[in-house]
């Protein structure tokens, strides 16, 4: 074999590869989708059927029994809401420890991780008693608190290993200039990080956007975003798959279109600091 | 007078001394250069003259007012850094007149200004540009630009030029000589290339681990070196060490005997006492080859050859390799055996401490 043809045979093969992987990814949300449009006999009927007239009738549905605008801009507001929050404590916390480092810097970076180690549940019944203790049950407020708090230690995680990669000199050549702290966060730090605050930002929104153990857990109507409308689909009575997948297509439809335009930022918010 | 003064200046790392008493004076319009080898403390000195590292102990005072405790942005200094450190968001423009901005200087005298730097350091074609469209030695320029506009009191260049190619490098060091020339403000820079120490500098500060090793003009340091290690510091190629077997002494001189050769040394250029052992000090261009005779003989081990001249390797008996420069015509074969003149009166000595021993006689 020529050199040229090993590699196209090794593009044709990580070409290969990665397509598998996509397409493996993919296909739960492919069937869900597709799965919306069947009837619930269809939907459960073995073999799957891949043809089959498609229908309308579980959108009009799930338009029917749930209040699916409400819940939307519930789920909004929370995802919106906490990301801006923990960007606010996230922003000056990371730059602090990026560019002025103590001797636990590194250990409170750490301690931050571990907390995503703590399996949810574990702190479920406090953090209820607490909620209901100051009357935020069902509330849009304490959704945004746990959210932010949930991705907290993320947020601070990629802006720190952001901050940290930038040059330690652009911001001693502005402190030569005569730039106050102030003016080098605001004229120099933040106007380079734009790509790492909107991607971060972006990645936050997606995990509040698919959180479902603590809106379902604190919320029953008034505050429930989408993720709890979904659940309330998978009833007692029997599963309604084709309701279902309806009801999913439309939770996940704002999130896949939303992130489909940002998605530059998003592929480089996940492997930035990765590649230079 | 002096107008930038450093006084016992210290820098103390967790566990590590990196100034240790640092005492200078610089006078006003000078180009000081601070040279050493890697981890001297010189790239410390400057920045804690800059402010950027805080010092443990000493004063450093600009223009009779004392800033070692002031803040960098407050200090009036302009830096030039290795990695240029531009910022990367803005325009030319923008990186010329940020100093300005952030004084509150007017919109029409920031952009008179920014005009006759970018013109005088030809930048005025590249101002709408990002520093990331920019080559190396452009960026250089911005770097300086950014500096020169602010018209600040000192110049702090942290080797600004080592990140740039070979021929750009001669280029631009010529254009910093040029600028200092123009604009006669005091410049402070650091290197650790020797060639643009002498060539820059109207003084060298040479440093050794966190100490100043000695301060002079160029040819004071190449001539009348202090120590050993600022004699083999600077020059290319490297002064050549001969360790003495025995002295003699004698009347008014002191016989050398390198192995089985002898050099005749004049008493009276030996300061202090005389030494019972020396190490001989002695240039490439202050020996010679000659027909026969000389003063030492060797082996031709290889040449260099630079085209005006000609570097030769010779092996002495005792297996120890000197250079002597030699005519660039010179046919010489490896492995020739030659005999080198050494010009006694360029010799310098020094004792088992590495300190300077004996003085060179005033010219005629």
């Amino acid at each position: 074999m020529t050199l040229n043809q090993q590699r196209k045979l090794k593009t044709f093969i990580t070409g290969l590869f990665a397509w598998t992987i996509a397409l493996i990814l993919f296909f739960p949300i492919f069937w869900m989708f597709i799965t919306s449009f069947k009837t619930e006999l269809q939907a459960i009927s073995i073999p799957p059927s891949l043809f089959f007239e498609p229908t309308l009738d579980n959108y009009s549905e799930v338009q029917e029994r749930s209040d699916y605008v409400h819940h939307a801009i519930n789920s909004i507001i929370t995802s919106f809401g906490s990301t801006i929050l923990a960007l606010i404590i996230a922003v000056p916390a990371a730059f602090s420890m990026a560019f002025a480092p103590g001797k636990r810097t590194k250990d409170v970076l750490l301690w931050m991780l571990s907390t995503k180690m703590l399996p949810a549940v574990g702190v479920l019944v406090p953090i209820y008693m607490i909620c209901r203790d100051y009357g935020l049950l069902d509330s849009k407020t304490a959704l945004v608190i746990i959210f932010t708090l949930m991705n907290l230690p993320i947020v601070v995680w990629m802006l720190f290993s952001y901050f940290k990669d930038l040059p330690k000199e652009i911001l001693e050549a502005a402190r030569m200039d005569g730039a106050t702290p102030w003016d080098e966060v605001v004229k120099v730090v933040l106007p380079l990080s734009m790509g790492a605050i909107s991607s971060t930002a972006l990645l936050s929104i997606v995990l509040c956007w698919n959180e479902s153990f603590w809106s379902l857990t604190l919320t029953a109507s008034d505050a429930a975003p989408l993720t709890a409308m979904i659940a309330s689909y998978s009833s007692p009575e029997g599963l309604f798959w084709a309701k279902l997948s309806a009801a999913s297509t439309l939770a996940c439809a704002p999130i896949v279109v939303f992130g489909w335009f940002c998605q530059k930022q998003l592929v480089q918010g996940l492997t930035f600091g990765a590649v230079k | 007078m002096s107008y930038l003064t450093i006084t016992d200046l210290q820098k103390h790392y967790d566990n590590y001394h990196a100034l240790r008493g640092i005492n200078l004076s610089i006078t006003e319009g000078e180009f000081v250069v601070f040279v050493g080898p890697s981890g001297c403390g010189k790239s410390t000195l400057l920045r804690t003259i800059a402010g950027l590292e805080s010092s443990t102990g000493g004063t450093i005072e600009l223009d009779g007012r004392d800033i070692t405790e002031l803040a960098s942005s407050k200090r009036d200094l302009a830096m030039v850094f290795q990695s240029y450190a531009l910022y990367p968001h803005m325009t030319v423009a923008d990186n010329l007149s940020f100093a300005l901005r952030l004084a509150k200087v007017s919109d029409a005298e920031i952009q008179e200004k920014v005009r006759s730097v970018s013109a005088s350091l030809q930048l005025d074609a590249l101002l709408e540009r990002k520093p990331k469209e920019l080559s190396g030695g452009q960026r250089q320029r911005v770097a300086i630009g950014r500096a020169i506009v602010r018209q600040p009191k000192v110049f702090l260049f942290d080797e600004p030029l080592s990140n740039l190619d070979a021929a750009l490098r001669v280029q631009m060091r010529l254009e910093l000589a040029r600028l200092h020339k123009k604009l006669g403000t005091t410049m402070i820079y650091v290197t650790h290339d020797q060639v643009e120490a002498m060539t820059l500098a109207d003084r060298v500060v040479i440093l050794n681990a966190g100490q100043i090793e000695q301060v002079g003009t160029p040819l004071e340091l190449y001539r009348k070196p202090n120590s050993r290690f600022v004699a083999e510091f600077i020059g290319t190629p490297k002064m050549n060490l001969i360790p003495a077997d025995k002295i003699t002494h004698k009347a008014d001189e002191l016989v050398f005997d390198l192995f089985g050769h002898t050099i005749h040394f004049p008493a009276k250029r030996i300061k202090g006492t005389q030494p019972d052992s020396t190490i001989v000090g002695i240039r490439p261009e202050h020996l010679s080859l000659v027909e026969e005779g000389g003063d030492l003989t060797g082996r031709i081990e290889l040449v260099e050859h630079l085209g005006s001249e000609a570097y030769a390797h010779i092996q002495l008996l005792n297996d120890q390799t000197i250079i002597v420069k030699a005519a660039a015509r010179l046919e010489l074969k490896d492995g020739q055996e030659v005999h080198i003149k050494v010009d006694v009166d360029e010799i310098i000595l020094f004792d088992d401490n590495n300190k300077v021993i004996s003085v060179i006689p005033e010219e005629a």
